[in-house]
Formats: C-alpha cells, sequence, structure tokens
C-alpha cells in the first residue's frame, strides 16, 4: 500500500491534536506520522499526517466533521517537498570516533554536542536519508534517537 | 453606558433566554450550584429528572418531537458521565442537543479534585462538539455557536463544560456577534449538476424507490417528499429513522424495509433498478450484508452529511445537500415527466397483498402485541406522538402503528438505547402538553429508567405508558431461540416483579393492567380518560412471541426468514 499525505489547517484551539487523533483510531486507522505546529496565519495551525490506508477519502470525510479543521489537502507525493528532523545520540570511543564523524559529515548531519563517550547529530531530511543515516549509526551504538515527524509542502499549490 | 455585569452562571442562563430555550432538564450537584441560584429566578422551566441519563433522554424527546434544540444540564463527575449515553444516542439519531455541565474549579482541574471528570475528553466521540470555558465572557458567544452548531448542518449533541469558579466569575452581558466557524460550513445547496444527473437517472428508471430516513423529518421536507413521490408515482420506503416521514396506508408507502422490516419494503430495494436515497446512511439494520444489498440499484445518495455519502455503497450520483433543497431540485428538474412505473407500482401493491404482517390473536390465548397495539391505535382518535423503547416492542410498534405525520415517532434508533422510551416521552409532553404522548415499552427497558416515572408525576406532565411485559428481555429471547439453541442465558425478567400496579401508585401514578383480550378497550379507555395524571398499563403478553420478517444480522435481503417456520430451514 502506498503512503498518503494529509496537510491538515486546524484552528489553533486547545483539543484539537486531541480530536483529529481520535477520529482517526476511532475510524481503525494507522497513523506513520503526525507533526503540528503554528503556520503563517495567527491562529491558525498546520498538521501533517502520514498514513497508508485505502480509505482516505473517508477520513478526509469524517475529520472534515470535526469543528475545529478548517481545509485538508491530500499532497501529491510527486509534487511534494518533504522533510522531517533527527537528533540521534550515539556512543563514541578513541576508535570509532574518526569513522563516526565521518559518516556524519558525509550524511550531511550536523553535529551539535560531543561528550567524551557520545555525538548528538541533527539531520534534517527525507525519511529516507533519516532512515539510512540511522542505520549507519547503529553499529557504533544508538544511544537515543527522536524524529520530530514529517512535514510537507505541495510546490504548485 | 456601561455594561451590565452579571456572573458566569447569570451569564449561562441570560444566554440560554437569549437563545429562546423555554424548558430545560437536569440535575443540580456541586459544580453547576451556581448556575442553579438564577435558573430559579428565570422564566425557563426546568423538569428535574431522577437520573441525568433521564433528563438527557428527556431534552432528547423533547428535541425530536419539535424538531427544536434540546437542552440539558448536569453537575461534574458523574452528572457528566450520566449523560454519556443520551450524547451517543443524540448523536448517532442526529438529535440536536445542548448539554451544559458544571466542571470542578479551573485551579483544580487535572487534580482528581472531588467529582473531577474529564468530561470534554469523555464526550469528544460522543457529541458533534465540545467546549470548556475558559473565562465567564465568552459564555454568551459560546452558547449561540453551540446552538448553531447543534441544529444546523447534520444536527446533533454539543456539550458546554463550565468550571465552577467561572460560574461565579464576573463579566459583562455582550449581546453575541456574528459567529466565526471557519471550518463550519455545512452545505445545504446541493450542486445543479448533480440534481441534473439524478433527475436523468429517474427519467430512465422503471423501478425506482426513494429510500428515505430522519434526514427528511430533520429537514421538515416531508411535504416536498409527498410531492415527487406521488407526482411522480415512485413508491417510497421509510426507515425506523423516517416513519411519518411519508404517510404509511398511502398507495405509493411500503414502510420500514430491514432486519425487521415487512417483505415488500426490503424486496422493493432489492428488485429495483434505481435507489434515491435521501436522509438515509445505509444503517446494517437497513441493508443487511451490503455485498447483498439492491445488487441491481443504481443509487443517486443526497445527504447534509458528505460522510455519509459512499461510506457504506458507493453512489452514482452523491448529492451533499439539504434533503428540502435536494427534493425541490428533483421535482423541478423532472418537470412534467410521466415515469413509466405503472407496471412497478402494481407489482409491489399485489406483494403487500401476498406478504402482509402476520400475527395470530386467539381468542383466549395469551396477548400478542401487534394486536394490542392496532387495537390502541382504534381507541385512540388523535394523532399522538408515539415513543418506544429498544426490542421487540419497538419493532412490533415501528411495523404496526400508522404514522402518518412527521415528528409523531421517536425511538432510538443508531444507538438502541434501553431505557429510552419513558424520559424522551416525557420531554415530548413537555413541549406539548396539549398533545397525547404514548411511551409504548418493554418491560425490560422500562425498568432502566421508571424511576423518571416519579419526574412525570412531580412536574405534573401525564404521559401514558404501556409496558409490553413479557417477563422478558424479549429481543434477546429471541436470538437466543434462534442462534443459542433456546439457551437462555440471563434474559428472564419476570412478569410479576415489579408489581407494576404498586409501583405506578407509589411513584403517583395511575397504574392499570390487562392479561386478555377482553381487558383491552376497557383498560385503554379509562388510560385514555385520565389526564391529571401519568398512566403506566401492565400490558401482560406472550412471552414467547417473535418478530417476524427477520433477516439475520450479516445475512442476505434476498433470504427473509417469514415465520416460525421458516426458521426450520436455516
Ligand atoms: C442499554 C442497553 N443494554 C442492553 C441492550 C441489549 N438489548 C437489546 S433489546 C434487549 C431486550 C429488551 O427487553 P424489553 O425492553 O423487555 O423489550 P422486548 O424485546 O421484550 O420487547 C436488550 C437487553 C440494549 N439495547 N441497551
Ligand atoms: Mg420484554
Amino acid at each position: 500500500m502506498s503512503e498518503r499525505i494529509l496537510s491538515i489547517l486546524v484552528e489553533d484551539k486547545p483539543g484539537v491534536l486531541a480530536r483529529v487523533s481520535s477520529t482517526i483510531s476511532r475510524r481503525g486507522f494507522n497513523i506513520n506520522s503526525l507533526s503540528v505546529g503554528p503556520t503563517n496565519i495567527e491562529g491558525r495551525s498546520k498538521m501533517t499526517i502520514v498514513t497508508e490506508l485505502d480509505a482516505v477519502e473517508q477520513v478526509k470525510k469524517q475529520l472534515n466533521k470535526l469543528v475545529n479543521v478548517i481545509k485538508i489537502v491530500e499532497l501529491d507525493p510527486n509534487m511534494t517537498i518533504e522533510t522531517e528532523v533527527l537528533l540521534l545520540k550515539v556512543s563514541i570511543n578513541k576508535d570509532s570516533q574518526t569513522s563516526v564523524i565521518e559518516k556524519a559529515s558525509l550524511s550531511n548531519a550536523t553535529s551539535v554536542d560531543v561528550g567524551q563517550d557520545f555525538a548528538i547529530f541533527e539531520l534534517t531530511g527525507s525519511s529516507k536519508d533519516l532512515d539510512k543515516f540511522e542505520s549507519l549509526m547503529k553499529p557504533f551504538g544508538i544511544i537515543e534517537m527522536v524524529r520530530g515527524g514529517r512535514i510537507a509542502i505541495q510546490s504548485n499549490l | 453606558m456601561t455594561k451590565e455585569q452579571l456572573t458566569g452562571a447569570e451569564l449561562v442562563i441570560r444566554g440560554l433566554e437569549y437563545l429562546n430555550v423555554s424548558t430545560v432538564f437536569g440535575v443540580p450537584g456541586g459544580a453547576i450550584l451556581p448556575a442553579y441560584d438564577p435558573l430559579y429566578d428565570s422564566p425557563i422551566r426546568h423538569i428535574l429528572a431522577r437520573h441525568e441519563q433521564g433528563a438527557g433522554h428527556m431534552a432528547e424527546g423533547y428535541a425530536q418531537a419539535t424538531g427544536e434544540l434540546g437542552v440539558v444540564i448536569a453537575t461534574s463527575g458523574p452528572g457528566a458521565t450520566n449523560l454519556i449515553t443520551p450524547l451517543a444516542n443524540a448523536l448517532m439519531d442526529s438529535t440536536p442537543l445542548l448539554a451544559i455541565t458544571g466542571q470542578v474549579a479551573s485551579t483544580a482541574i487535572g487534580n482528581d479534585a472531588f467529582q473531577e471528570a474529564y468530561t470534554v475528553g469523555l464526550s469528544m466521540a460522543a457529541t458533534k462538539h465540545n467546549y470548556l470555558i475558559t473565562d465567564a465572557s465568552e459564555i454568551p458567544q459560546v452558547l449561540k455557536e453551540a446552538k448553531f452548531i447543534a441544529t444546523t448542518g447534520r444536527p446533533g449533541p454539543v456539550l458546554v463544560d463550565i468550571p465552577k469558579d467561572i460560574l461565579n466569575q464576573i463579566a459583562a452581558w455582550v449581546e453575541p456577534g456574528d459567529l466565526d466557524l471557519p471550518g463550519y460550513k455545512p452545505t445545504t445547496e446541493p450542486n445543479p449538476k448533480m440534481v441534473q444527473q439524478a433527475s436523468a437517472l429517474i427519467k430512465k428508471s422503471k423501478k425506482p424507490i426513494l429510500y428515505v430516513g430522519g434526514g427528511i423529518i430533520h429537514s421538515k421536507a416531508n411535504n416536498e417528499l409527498f410531492e415527487l413521490a406521488t407526482k411522480f408515482s415512485i413508491p417510497v420506503v421509510t426507515t425506523l429513522m423516517g416513519r411519518g416521514a411519508f404517510p404509511d396506508g398511502h398507495e405509493l408507502c411500503l414502510e420500514m424495509p430491514g432486519m425487521h422490516g415487512n417483505y415488500t419494503a426490503t424486496t422493493s430495494i432489492q428488485n429495483a433498478d434505481l435507489l434515491i436515497a435521501i436522509g438515509v446512511r445505509f444503517d446494517d439494520r437497513v441493508t443487511a450484508n451490503p455485498s447483498f444489498f439492491a445488487q441491481n440499484a443504481k443509487v443517486i445518495h443526497a445527504d447534509i452529511d458528505p460522510a455519509e455519502i459512499g461510506k457504506v455503497r458507493d453512489a452514482q450520483v452523491p448529492i451533499v445537500g439539504d434533503a428540502k433543497s435536494v427534493i425541490k431540485g428533483l421535482i423541478e428538474a423532472l418537470g412534467d415527466e410521466k415515469l413509466e412505473t405503472e407496471n412497478w407500482v402494481s407489482e409491489l401493491k399485489d406483494m403487500k397483498t401476498e406478504f402482509p404482517l402476520s400475527y395470530k390473536q386467539e381468542e383466549k390465548g395469551p396477548l400478542k402485541v401487534p394486536y394490542v397495539l392496532e387495537e390502541l391505535q382504534k381507541l385512540t382518535k388523535e394523532e399522538a406522538i408515539v415513543v418506544a423503547g429498544v426490542g421487540q416492542h419497538q419493532m412490533w410498534v415501528s411495523q404496526h402503528w400508522n404514522f402518518t405525520e412527521p415528528n409523531t415517532w421517536l425511538n432510538s434508533g443508531g444507538l438502541g438505547t434501553m431505557g429510552y422510551a419513558l424520559p424522551a416521552a416525557i420531554g415530548a409532553k413537555t413541549a406539548y402538553p396539549e398533545k397525547l404522548v404514548l411511551a409504548l415499552d418493554g418491560d425490560g427497558c422500562f425498568q432502566m429508567t421508571c424511576q423518571e416515572l416519579i419526574t412525570a408525576s412531580t412536574e405534573n406532565i401525564p404521559i401514558k405508558i404501556v409496558v409490553f411485559n413479557n417477563g422478558n428481555h424479549g429481543m434477546v429471547r429471541q436470538w437466543q431461540k434462534i442462534f443459542y439453541n433456546s439457551k437462555f442465558s440471563a434474559s428472564e425478567l419476570t412478569h410479576d416483579t415489579p408489581d407494576y400496579l404498586k409501583l405506578a401508585e407509589s411513584m403517583g401514578a395511575v397504574g392499570l393492567r390487562m392479561m386478555e383480550k377482553s381487558d383491552i378497550e376497557k383498560v385503554f379507555n379509562k388510560m385514555l380518560e385520565i389526564n391529571d395524571r401519568p398512566v403506566l398499563v401492565d400490558c401482560v403478553v406472550d412471552p414467547d412471541d417473535m418478530v417476524f420478517p427477520m433477516v439475520p444480522a450479516g445475512g442476505s435481503n434476498d433470504q427473509i426468514i417469514m415465520n416460525e417456520e421458516d426458521l426450520k430451514n436455516l
């Protein structure tokens, strides 16, 4: 099944995230990724939801029924600029240090903190880039990793 | 001029008055107490229910009988949780409801304070929308918004949760302004292109069926529906929620389809070449297994809620819009067209004669609900508002009562809430004190909310209740008989406990009893004569009777079980 990306403009009101996520789970659908943040318009937030479902039309309609949901656009994957942020803390020691830093810089990750036995990298990119970076770091021992959820914008809208 | 300063509680009551609310149903308690103080001095009538569930169903009955907003008030915590059932019920049946709940003080929220429940969270999936008020000055505007959301588009319940400190906070009364709801813009006017496409399909159809439901009643479109059906000779089936939208007894009326629908209504859909579905949602109790439903029919589906279109069945012509506007559009688009439905109409007429609803009332045998119902309707001269519970009796009422007007049939269709009938009847009678309001209930259902009989007598709301006392959760028993080898696990009540006569009397009502055929006329006439108190009739009926026709859940509407004989071939 292919992924579908919904870009949802909502009123910035309390509980709106709960309303959206509960509407989706109530209808029995899974979310691969969800992010929410402010937009350039005051009082409006944007949610980006990535899901794999056939019944996306039904979910869109159910979400549209929410009073705080203003507009839902399904993004065309071919026209969409998509990005995600990752923070990854990896173990380092004298032997691995050079290799870790080299691999990170080849991946375009920025080192944001380096301690005696760990390094923290930040990487922004497509989900695939982030997955690739994770697997590159895995052999060195990932201590902790967080990803910020995918955000997307359609280039021709 | 300085603006009038009021407490949050006064703003609530002033706000309700401003919205022309004349009656509210509720139960007080700590967190909502501030609101009950100004309510005491307000012209708004408050009906003190004995349970918040009852209060909620009363507000629903009021709303369903009038087509207007019903209002219920409860306190925080258990008051609010007791409201969840009526809220979910109203959401399912699209009933416009406003619930106002007290909440613990804003400073205490989240601390597991006494009688704190997360009402907004708990009711989120049981309401169309809900609010937590954070400043008293919001109250007038939020109440206006809440009423607007509850009563427009596809109607539904809206809850407003107000912390106690906010009810005590002082703020100015500011007349509510224009609504700013950028995410809420129901489409009421249908797209003319879609209406044209629909009319083209109708013109070509030889076997059309108007499949209509609650949407007709919400939109007050019964006259338009009548014109559409009769002008173009299109037979009509009315779903459980749509009973009364088109008059029973009319030659084009096929009445209720589905699980316990009559043979002709269900079969007409199966044989149709076109379904003109308006204000219906292809509920599983109508469609049975959707893959076998109306397999030869094209579908025009009109609904005010876009999410209903294509949810269960794809529509060749989807129309988003208010039923009344859609039907007017169709009538106009069809113009002076003559449809060739003559054969179809007469085929269905013959079918009705060949496969009528049937029951056998023996002279000396136990009473059968269908017979009692038909006798009761003969004795009631005026148009009654009829309210049912959930179970066999509900299906029998829907099958055997002749409904000719909208808003005269109230029941819990979507959620199937036992305990709905008595309080909903109280709500309806409060709205229309001069009308005859009959709660036709099951014994199991009655026992779920029977304390509201006290509300009816103390508030002087003389409804009439007939309890069809089969000593059983009859519908459960029927399923156990058919699907569980007659293993009657936990479905038996008793005929004689409670003693309904004593129960009625102790609650300030008149109790009457009928056991056999010869009692019927006498008892019902007595019931109809008494108008100064509620009357409860204990109608002792056959515990073993079953509702037919029947299509088992998930079955095919082509295989209708007509009677007990058919069960043997199952
Ligand atoms: C609140 C609730 N609990 C349980 C049920 C399941 N249920 C459906 S019909 C029924 C029996 C109803 O009994 P009664 O009111 O006596 O009606 P009858 O079928 O006997 O006419 C039950 C238990 C329900 N619909 N609602
Ligand atoms: Mg019963």
